[in-house]
């Protein structure tokens, strides 16, 4: 495994600023280097500006001040994207929902099938492909969602707190399937959350950020080795880590 | 499962479902069956002349007799609130996508969709005979006016109502604005526009029905409301109320087609359409 920092680059944020047409500053000279292979938790309380820089990244509204480069430039479907709800459209099938990054490019669904197919199956709903999304539970639905994600076979995939709607025992199956898919896949994924426990267990690099104005106030590597077993949620190097961010977090606030 | 297996609650909550479910179709045709036996029953004892009241009796008897003349009729009248239906939807879809797509569009043309809306049609009426020259074309137009404006408003409002993370997903996939409107407006408008279309499908019926009683009489086949309008001219009470029977009638089965239509549209997905448990 190659350390964090000596990974090809996939994008880079460097000094970046938002403010906000009423004044409010979201983002206050952010900088984020990601690598290939990363999995960066963005980490933070309510206003932290953690979606905002997801929102940045995605491109769906521009930096006041500083910039966001892709290496290579930035094509469609080099990006994938987990809202905090599953986001399906109701009235197409899994299938169908799965095929509209494609869809949107020109292809038919015969066409890409076999992507289609692949995607559902690395999600687990392989035998799912033609329900509706009404006829499937929290979890499935946001499995839909990953998979639609990774369809494209993105060089980032963004996830703004997609588990947080979730109880807690779907939310762990999620988060274990979630290593194993990105064990299979190496994806690199960018994870906004608020909980710390989440962020160490998933994520080669926390970023702790606190709010007002919107900002990173540490950077936390997690050193250890994916694929994570099933013993690193128990083991000692998860809870000291899971201390440290939490310390750091909290420090964070009390400044604030 | 058999009624042993639950409680006495869930059993008794069981029988009020059953018994609600016959009693929904009983009910309205009890209720019908006394108002007509009410109606027959006032008439003979009170010996109400027919040309006053006639009894539901005289009422059949006169549908059956001036079948052939109340059916062509019925045809013109059918055929106006269709076309009239037809082009509400053309109108009334075209206009919400134009305002959706054109915030200067919908601000500048939206007040005067309002105006035309809540300006009563038979006060502009026979302005509209004597600037049309074709009946046909005088009919469909007052009763497009009344009839666009509940699916403009429904589907306006639809077009808005997409999932603003999937608008997000569009941007981020490049979608055009063609894509946009086609793969995730549109079909996030359809509950609305049939909501919308169920309204027009009544409000088109009236609209052809006054637009008919302000041209009155003249030329090509006249629909049901000539014919009563006529029939009251010549005190042929029974021939009115067959008349508008034929007219109630092919309200409630414009409403239950377009029901079914949108059942068949909505039922594989939409939250309306679903049964609940409990």
């Amino acid at each position: 495994m190659i350390a964090p920092g000596l990974r090809p680059r996939v994008l880079e944020m460097a000094r970046i600023d938002k403010t906000f047409a009423g004044g409010v500053q979201a983002l206050r000279q952010m900088s984020l280097t990601v690598g290939e292979g990363d999995f960066i938790s963005l980490l933070g309380p309510s206003g932290c500006g953690k979606s905002t820089a997801l929102r940045l990244i995605a491109g769906l509204m521009p930096p006041t001040a500083g910039r966001i480069v892709w290496e290579g430039g930035m094509k469609a479907g080099d990006l994938g994207v987990v809202f905090q709800e599953p986001t399906l459209m109701p009235w197409a099938t899994v299938a169908q929902n799965v095929w509209l990054p494609f869809r949107l490019r020109g292809q038919s669904f015969a066409a890409v099938r076999a992507e289609v197919e692949a995607a559902l199956e690395l999600v687990g709903l392989a035998g799912f492909a033609g329900s509706y999304p009404r006829e499937l539970s929290g979890g499935m639905k946001m499995r839909v969602s990953i998979a639609r994600a990774l369809v494209t076979h993105p060089r980032l995939i963004l996830m703004d707190e997609p588990f947080a709607a979730l109880d807690e025992i779907t939310r762990q199956k999620l988060n274990d399937d979630l290593l194993a898919l990105k064990a299979r896949i190496g994806c690199t994924v960018i994870f906004v959350t608020h909980s710390v426990f989440e962020s160490v267990f998933l994520s080669d690099r926390v970023i702790v950020m606190a709010p007002r104005p919107g900002r990173v106030v540490a950077e936390i590597a997690v050193d250890a080795a994916y694929p994570r077993d099933i013993g690193w949620r128990t083991s000692a190097t998860y809870g000291a880590y899971a201390l440290e961010v939490s310390k750091t977090l909290h420090a964070a606030m009390e400044a604030a | 499962m058999t009624e042993a297996d639950i409680d006495p609650d869930e059993a008794r909550r069981l029988r009020t479902k059953r018994v609600e479910n016959v009693a929904k179709w009983v009910l309205p045709v009890a209720v019908l069956a006394l108002g007509v036996w009410f109606w027959d029953r006032i008439v003979v004892w009170n010996d109400i002349p027919h040309y006053l009241l006639p009894g539901p009796g005289l009422v059949v008897e006169t549908l059956v007799k001036d079948w052939p003349l109340l059916f062509s009729a019925l045809l013109v009248t059918v055929q106006i609130t269709l076309m009239a239906l037809a082009v509400a939807v053309i109108g009334g879809v075209g206009l919400a996508v134009l305002f959706n797509q054109s915030r200067w569009a919908e601000m500048s043309f939206y007040p005067y969709a309002v105006i035309l809306q809540v300006t009563p049609v038979v006060a502009i009426a026979p302005l509209i005979f004597i600037y049309v020259d074709n009946r046909l074309v005088g009919l469909l137009l007052c009763a497009w006016i009344v009839a666009f404006f509940p699916i403009l408003a429904n589907t306006t409002l639809g077009l808005k109502s997409a999932d603003s993370n999937l608008h997000d997903l569009m941007t981020i996939y490049r979608a055009s604005r063609w894509q946009r409107l086609r793969f995730l407006q549109l079909p996030s408008a359809l509950p609305y526009f049939l909501g919308g279309l169920r309204i027009a499908g009544g409000l088109s019926l009236i609209g052809a029905v006054v637009a008919e009683y302000v041209a009155g009489t003249g030329g090509i086949g006249s629909g049901l409301a000539f014919r009563i309008l006529e029939a009251g001219y010549r005190l042929n009470i029974p021939r009115m109320f067959a008349a508008l029977l034929l007219i109630a009638a092919t309200g409630v089965a414009i409403f239950a087609a377009l029901s079914l239509l949108s059942h068949l549209l909505l039922h594989k997905w939409h939250e309306s359409a679903l049964k609940r448990e409990t």
